[in-house]
């Protein structure tokens, strides 16, 4: 005893930090640590169900039992090291040194064990199940239980894509806190008392969230599993392999388990800085895409005979790609539309080529409503942003205050939700949301919500509640801005101007996982690599340095963005296009577009699946998918996100792959051989410190009014929508949100429609009729969802937010 | 010197109409409001803090150190919280109590309000009781009409606003934090304790949660001062208390009695056995406290002396049975009780209640063995100390004091498997 | 769906809803009282029932959900026109409660089968449950009707008050108000009693309940005499 003592006397503890002792052994801790912390960090295991890091203690299944020890005097009952802060000289025996604390376990595991079905060699969890492992290692050998278990009718489907077992649920309340408090979604709760007590839902209300997954995931047991994984795999016959989501510009780093080069599923993985330990439902299911039946697998020529698409080698692939882009180069240009969802590599690729193989700046990631202001935006105040400078997650959760305009978050970037809600709950942080009417997001950030018109949003800006803008001022306020503001005149504009005047910090927080990484990679018309504009001579000529062109190579102009490529080809003046995966259904314009393609313009597409681009196309080469490929994806925060090949011998090709030889075909030398070859040429360039394209000034924009026969539209995408990368995976597109228009009551008074289930939205380009709901609009304005119908916002109506609509009840009676 | 009875918070009972205003009037009803109105609020703690009243819900808390709790100047609402979910087997002391004088108990909610600076109470009542909340709710609609309740109560310049709120059948929200989620709207489910209610409670507000007895004699220690109140019951255990005697004696019903009194004293009070049947067991303070036999007739019933004798005071819910009750079958019936109650919060209380049920069961039909005995207390032990609330260290106590007195009778339940091997088939791994 | 529960829910029901909303300095306090009150329309809460308090309370139905189907009063299924509660904890159950519900079970029943553990006879008049302790154990064994007390009940008392209600009568509780019905008590126990004004007078001191009171004044003891108590001082406030 005496020994022991003496030997650490010399441990200092600094400020804000305990002392104690566990199984002998003296450990310093910072205030405030939960004991079963403690125990971790010195490599202590306390088994345990119901706690998790990231949510509230609970204390309810009591498997964590300690012995403790305070003041020198032993505390009557075991205590749960969950819920337990440690204290100065508090004296803890676990498991490993105290007897009673072990029989209190394996007392507690016994009674778990007592109404548990024997499911392992039918339960998805089986081999990565803390209840068997926990019960190997703390449990009784052998079961005295001989009476009759409660058992429950199973599974059953608490929503399409979480298949509930409540015969096997211990009732760690994971599942229902983390959905209460991180989600802010109690559609899942505990209902009846006693042995009876089940997770459930109500009758009539599934368990719509969009982070239902990540009970599934933080389970302990396989009460909650995945109806699209159920009975697909052992996780020892998986090999996992980190990576990075590629749908929304969060980055949020998963882990994707595969087998005989199938996906089987996808889980998060655990960032503190990023992602904390969720991904939504969308990065969690949604990848089923790339094994669709439409993949393309072989690259197609238009055969020069019949007109019609066949498949072709490579070789002659490049060849025909070569020679009609050379052709068309000559005959006008070629355009370059290299899609918003590539990585860092292949983005980069894109640009290169534009300006090495085609000789144009006339090339534009975009596609998506884009504008000039939006340009100038990206190239002052986006490109280069990083972590160190620019606002993160973090910065996030601690602002006092958040100013949200034309962000639709819990639709848009989940993960920068969490945090706001986040924020809000452990710091009271205030959370502004500049939108049209009071969405689930509002709700759950304690939001409150400034409406305006849409497309007012800029005006609005200078009119803020003095609440807000008082708060803005305070150090540590953050702007948020959203996709959507570049359909707003202005916006872009006032917002930087709003963070000057107040100190608050300025984000950009885009849809799309290739956002970032398009700006960086220059695949714009106004930008080379690293921001550079393209009218700077001095910026020009670093970048021939580096390429090896001799000076004056580079295109000195501006080029064209996407709806000026498009036009231009629409009307001869562009010969040729380079597409890489565009969806024409998400182009403003999608009526241009498809006039452009059809126009006669040589088309080589780079793409994952059929579309009606690759249709159109006159060589179509296919790409590997994210999962078939390494790269690096920069997130909104401009946080660079690496990520490894995770299936490995596919033979698909990345994009910068394809570049690379279809530019040896043009006599130019991409150098981007490899994703890696690709990231070490973009380092080559080195980082911009001169001129940046300036900031841009454009004045609020007047928004249209609602008349008496025309409301204004609001519209934004919706996490689970028709988007093309959600397809193949029906369980997930059965928790989609209801597609509804909504308008206030007195609006929908005032259109004559108040009393119709359902109503038609409509422009002279056509219509969206959908089943109607009452919400807090402004008046005169009716919102839709962009992509969750069958007739879509920017397709059937060629309309975006702001645009003028006309309210009608439905013709026919049904929604379309 | 024997216990004589000492009728305090009974005495109105007597009268006709014991529940209105009136009869509360003329019987020195509302005096003990207007004398702590004239004094400082600290004061009063200082005064209940004195007189060593003690908790009478059944954990025998100081009642004054428990209103100190609560910080003040903090900016925050204070609140209290009436505990009135009586439903611990044996307790019907609270019941008849708020049905006869329920003036008595919002005089008592009015003062103690006062003294924590609180300016909204609850009394959270069982809801199987109707009449009971009939009588509350109109004895508070009197009271509100008096101007005891409401804004600036007799000139004082204090507001408060009593609701009388019905529960919905769930005993373990006596559990004073499942209580207060059950207030809330919730599950009535416990809490973690720290934070304690004083400090987060109500609406995380610090909170003072008392049971009805307590705060019904509050009134009583204004008046007549903290020497009167020490005057009767223990120096540990000071005051009067209701004595609930029900079961096997001639003459149950309500005694209150000095703390401190015996079960012998009761019993001769109460007209001895029914039927001069002997005693075989009983409860000193309803089911969760372990039982106690003939042995410990003397044992003094205040919260050391039951204590010291290896059970508990508890509410003083005294259940009498005679030799003609089968022990394993009233254990049965405390742990379906337990297991029925049980909320499901924690491991232990709701599968080992699950499970003990099913043992005893089994057992009482003759099905058990002497394993089933050791097992029985095994997963009692594995249940005490180890659940998240006090229901399941009350779970335990008939079963383990039942064995302990009478393990004799749970042994005779399995003679007739005495002779077969024990051979545990495990229900589902022989499959 | 907002006109269905008009439909089933009236103004007068939403104006007592906000009337209990409005009593509680945080809303969702309402909800146990407000369950009883939706019990108090339709004999039991259902699905409208709890779709009605998520809507006034700004609730998911499966937060309600939860709550309704913690506590053992919220059933689940239409009562009878009377609730009878039977307590069967143990020392009811050891002065005859158990036998008292064995032959309520039997007659109450049909088709030679007894009648379940809340389960309506088929005339529709009553529902029979076990209850737990009901905190009347001094005048056991005790039932309740519509949670009104019947106390010092046996088998042939509590058969004959059954096939009284049974026949359309309402006999007088032991203690507690005239009898009405499950949904007017329900409606009682929301915190609504208006217009009954006399239903107090019901009486509530059984000779039990006055057993210490009699037996002291019988032999003349008393608790000690009261003087004016003093007050301690003021204490010092803590620096």
């Amino acid at each position: 005893m005496t020994l022991a003592a003496d030997k650490n006397t010399d441990i200092v503890v600094p400020d804000g930090h305990v002392k104690l002792t566990i199984d002998g052994a003296e450990v310093v801790a910072p205030k405030g640590e939960l004991l079963i912390r403690t125990a971790e960090r010195l490599g202590t295991v306390i088994p345990r169900f119901c706690d998790h890091p990231l949510l509230e203690p609970a204390g309810a299944c009591r498997q964590c039992l300690v012995e403790v020890e305070m003041g020198g005097r032993p505390m009557p009952k075991p205590q749960a090291s969950c819920t337990l802060t440690v204290a100065d000289g508090m004296v803890v025996k676990t498991q490993l040194t105290s007897p009673v604390a072990d029989k209190a376990q394996a007392g507690v595991m016994e009674l778990l064990l007592i109404n548990h079905p024997l499911d392992c060699p039918i339960c998805d969890k089986g081999g990565e199940c803390p209840l068997q492992n926990q019960a190997l290692k703390h449990g009784r050998t052998d079961s005295r239980f001989t009476e009759t278990k409660r058992t429950f009718p199973k599974p059953i489907a608490v929503s399409s894509q979480v298949l509930l077992d409540r015969e096997r649920c211990v009732l760690c309340q994971r599942c229902t806190r983390f959905s209460e408090q991180i989600a802010g979604d109690p559609f899942i709760e505990l209902l009846e008392r006693g042995s009876q007590q089940q997770i459930g839902t109500a009758q009539d209300q599934p368990f719509q969230s969009y982070f239902s997954g990540n009970t599934i995931q933080i389970c302990p047991v396989g009460a909650l599993t995945s109806a699209a994984y159920r009975f697909r795999s052992r996780p020892f016959d998986l090999v996992s392999t980190p990576s990075v989501c590629e749908h929304c510009a969060g980055g949020c780093a998963t882990r994707t388990d595969w087998r005989r080069g199938k996906i089987t599923r996808r889980l998060a993985a655990e960032d503190p800085q990023v992602n904390e330990e969720w991904i939504c439902d969308k990065g969690r299911f949604a990848f089923t895409y790339t094994t669709e039946p439409d993949r393309l697998l072989r690259p197609r020529v238009r055969d020069a005979k019949t007109g019609e698409l066949r498949d072709a080698s490579w070789t002659e692939a490049l060849r025909v790609a070569a020679e009609g882009l050379t052709k068309a180069k000559e005959a006008g240009g070629v355009g370059v539309l290299p899609g918003g969802r590539l990585t860092v590599e292949d983005a980069y690729a894109y640009s290169k080529f534009a300006r090495v193989a085609l000789g144009t700046n006339d090339i534009d990631y975009r596609n998506r409503p884009s504008s000039a202001e939006e340009l100038a935006f990206l190239g002052s105040t986006v490109s280069g942003t990083n972590p160190e400078h620019g606002v993160t997650y973090g910065d996030i959760e601690k602002a006092p205050a958040v100013l949200l305009i034309a962000l639709e978050p819990e639709e848009e970037a989940p993960g920068v939700f969490l945090r706001l809600r986040k924020g809000n709950r452990k710091h009271g942080n205030r959370v502004f949301h500049m939108g049209q009417w009071t969405t689930p997001a509002v709700v759950k950030t304690n939001g409150t919500l400034i409406p305006c018109l849409p497309g007012e949003e800029a005006d609005m800006l200078g009119r803020l509640p003095s609440e807000v803008d008082e708060l803005l001022r305070r150090p540590d306020a953050v702007i948020l801005l959203g996709e959507r503001a570049a359909e707003i005149t202005g916006l872009f504009s006032t917002a930087r101007e709003l963070a000057a005047q107040t100190g608050a910090k300025l984000a950009w927080i885009p849809r799309r996982a290739g956002e970032l990484a398009a700006i960086e990679a220059g695949a714009l018309p106004t930008m080379l690599p690293g921001g550079r504009p393209v009218t700077d001579s001095v910026a020009r000529a670093e970048v021939e340095l580096a390429w090896g062109l001799e000076t004056g190579t580079l295109p000195t102009a501006e080029g064209r963005d996407l709806a000026g490529i498009l036009g231009a080809v629409a009307n001869g003046r562009l010969a040729g296009l380079v597409i890489g995966s565009v969806d024409v259904h998400d182009l403003p314009n999608p009526e241009l577009a498809e006039r452009a393609l059809d126009s006669g313009v040589f088309v080589v597409s780079l793409d994952l699946r059929e579309s009606s681009v690759t249709r159109r196309a006159d060589v179509v080469l296919p790409v590997a998918a994210i999962s078939e490929k390494a790269g690096t994806y920069i997130n909104w925060e401009g946080r660079r996100r690496p990520f490894p090949v995770v299936i490995t011998g596919t033979n698909r090709l990345p994009d910068c792959r394809v570049l690379d030889t279809l530019a040896v075909e043009m006599d130019a030398d991409l150098f981007t051989q490899t994703p890696a070859a690709a990231m070490a040429d973009l380092g080559r360039l080195g980082h911009h410190t001169g001129n940046r394209i300036p900031a841009p000034s454009v004045d609020a924009g007047r928004p249209n009014r609602p008349g008496q026969r025309h409301a204004v539209l609001a519209t934004w995408h919706q996490l689970i929508d028709h988007g093309s990368m959600q397809d193949g995976e029906p369980h997930l597109a059965g928790t989609a949100r209801p597609a509804v228009a909504r308008l206030s009551v007195d609006t929908a008074k005032a259109f004559g429609v108040a009393d119709a289930a359902l109503i038609t939205v409509g422009t002279d380009r056509g219509s969206v009729t959908l089943l109607a709901e009452f919400a807090d609009l402004p008046e005169g304005v009716v919102w839709l969802p962009s992509n969750s119908t069958p007739a879509t916002v920017r397709t059937s109506l060629g309309a975006g937010h702001g645009a003028l609509v006309t309210v009608t009840t439905a013709a026919n009676g049904a929604a379309s | 010197m024997s216990n004589e009875l000492v009728p305090v918070l009974t005495k109105r009972w007597l009268s006709p109409n014991s529940w209105t205003m009136d009869t509360y009037e003329q019987l020195e009803g509302y005096q003990g409001l207007r004398k702590a109105l004239g004094a400082q609020p600290d004061q009063l703690i200082e005064l209940v803090k004195a007189s060593g009243l003690r908790g009478r819900g059944g954990a025998g808390f100081p009642t004054g150190l428990k209103w100190s709790f609560i910080p003040q100047g903090d900016g925050k609402p204070h609140y209290l919280v009436i505990n009135a979910d009586e439903g611990e087997p044996g307790t019907c002391k609270d019941i008849p109590l708020m049905m006869a004088d329920p003036h008595s108990l919002i005089e008592g909610c009015i003062i103690t309000s006062y003294a924590i600076r609180a300016n909204f109470c609850a009394i959270y009542v069982r809801g199987e009781v109707l009449h009971c909340i009939r009588r509350l709710n109109a004895a508070v609609q009197e009271a509100y009409a008096k101007g005891y309740l409401g804004k600036n109560i007799l000139g004082s310049g204090f507001d408060l606003d009593i609701v009388v709120h019905a529960g919905a059948g769930a005993y373990i929200c006596g559990e004073e934090t499942a209580l207060l989620d059950s207030l809330e709207g919730r599950r009535g489910q416990p809490r973690l304790k720290p934070p304690f209610p004083a400090t987060s409670g109500l609406y995380a507000s610090p909170t003072v949660v008392n049971n009805v007895e307590t705060i019904t004699s509050v009134p009583y220690i204004v008046l007549g001062g903290s020497d009167w109140f020490r005057a009767m019951g223990t120096e540990k255990s000071p005051g009067p208390k209701i004595y609930s005697i029900s079961g096997h004696v001639e003459k149950p019903g309500q005694y209150e009695a000095p703390l401190g009194i015996t079960l012998r004293e009761l019993l001769e009070m109460a007209g001895g056995m029914k039927d001069g049947i002997p005693l075989k067991f009983w409860t000193p303070g309803g089911s969760s406290t372990p039982l106690f036999t003939a042995e410990h007739l003397d044992v003094p019933l205040d919260f050391e002396g039951a204590a010291a004798a290896g059970s508990m005071l508890g509410t003083t819910a005294v259940q009498v049975f005679n030799e003609t009750v089968s022990v394993p079958w009233a254990v049965m019936k405390w742990t379906e009780f337990y297991k029925h109650e049980s909320c499901g919060k924690c491991t232990p209380c709701r599968e080992g209640t699950y499970w003990l049920t099913q043992i005893l069961q089994r057992m009482c039909k003759g099905e058990g063995t002497a394993a089933d005995i050791e097992n029985l207390l095994d997963i009692c032990d594995n249940i005490l100390g180890r659940s998240f609330c006090a229901l399941g260290d009350g779970a335990v106590s008939p079963i383990t004091s039942g064995i302990k007195y009478f393990r004799h009778e749970f042994l005779a339940l399995c003679e007739k498997n005495a002779e077969d091997s024990y051979e545990a088939f495990l229900a589902g791994a022989s499959a | 769906m907002t006109e269905m529960l008009n439909d089933v829910f009236g103004q007068d029901t939403r104006t007592k809803a906000q009337q209990l909303i409005a009593r509680y300095p945080q809303s969702r306090s309402a909800l146990l009282p407000m369950l009883h009150l939706v019990q108090s329309v339709e004999g039991f809460v259902s699905q409208d029932g709890i779709r009605f308090c998520a809507e006034q309370l700004e609730l998911t139905t499966a937060e309600v959900s939860a709550v309704a189907t913690f506590y053992t009063m919220y059933k689940r299924k239409p009562c009878g026109e009377h609730l009878v509660s039977v307590c069967t904890n143990t020392l009811c159950a050891a002065l005859g409660g158990d036998a008292i519900y064995a032959r309520l079970k039997e007659e109450l029943g049909s088709d030679g089968k007894p009648l379940g553990h809340e389960q309506t006879s088929e005339d529709g008049k009553v529902t029979l449950e076990h209850a737990e302790c009901l905190a009347a154990c001094d005048l056991g064994p005790v039932l309740q009707v519509n949670y009104e007390y019947f106390d010092n009940q046996d088998p042939d008392t509590a058969s004959d008050l059954v096939a009284k209600l049974r026949a359309g009568e309402r006999p007088a509780p032991t203690r507690g108000a005239p009898l009405t019905d499950f949904k007017q008590a329900e409606l009682q126990l929301a915190g609504f009693f208006e217009g009954r004004d006399l239903d107090v007078a019901g009486p509530s001191a059984a000779k039990e309940t006055l057993r210490g009171n009699t037996v002291a004044q019988d032999r003349g003891w008393s608790a000690p005499v009261m003087p004016d108590g003093v007050l301690p001082p003021v204490p010092e406030k803590k620096k």
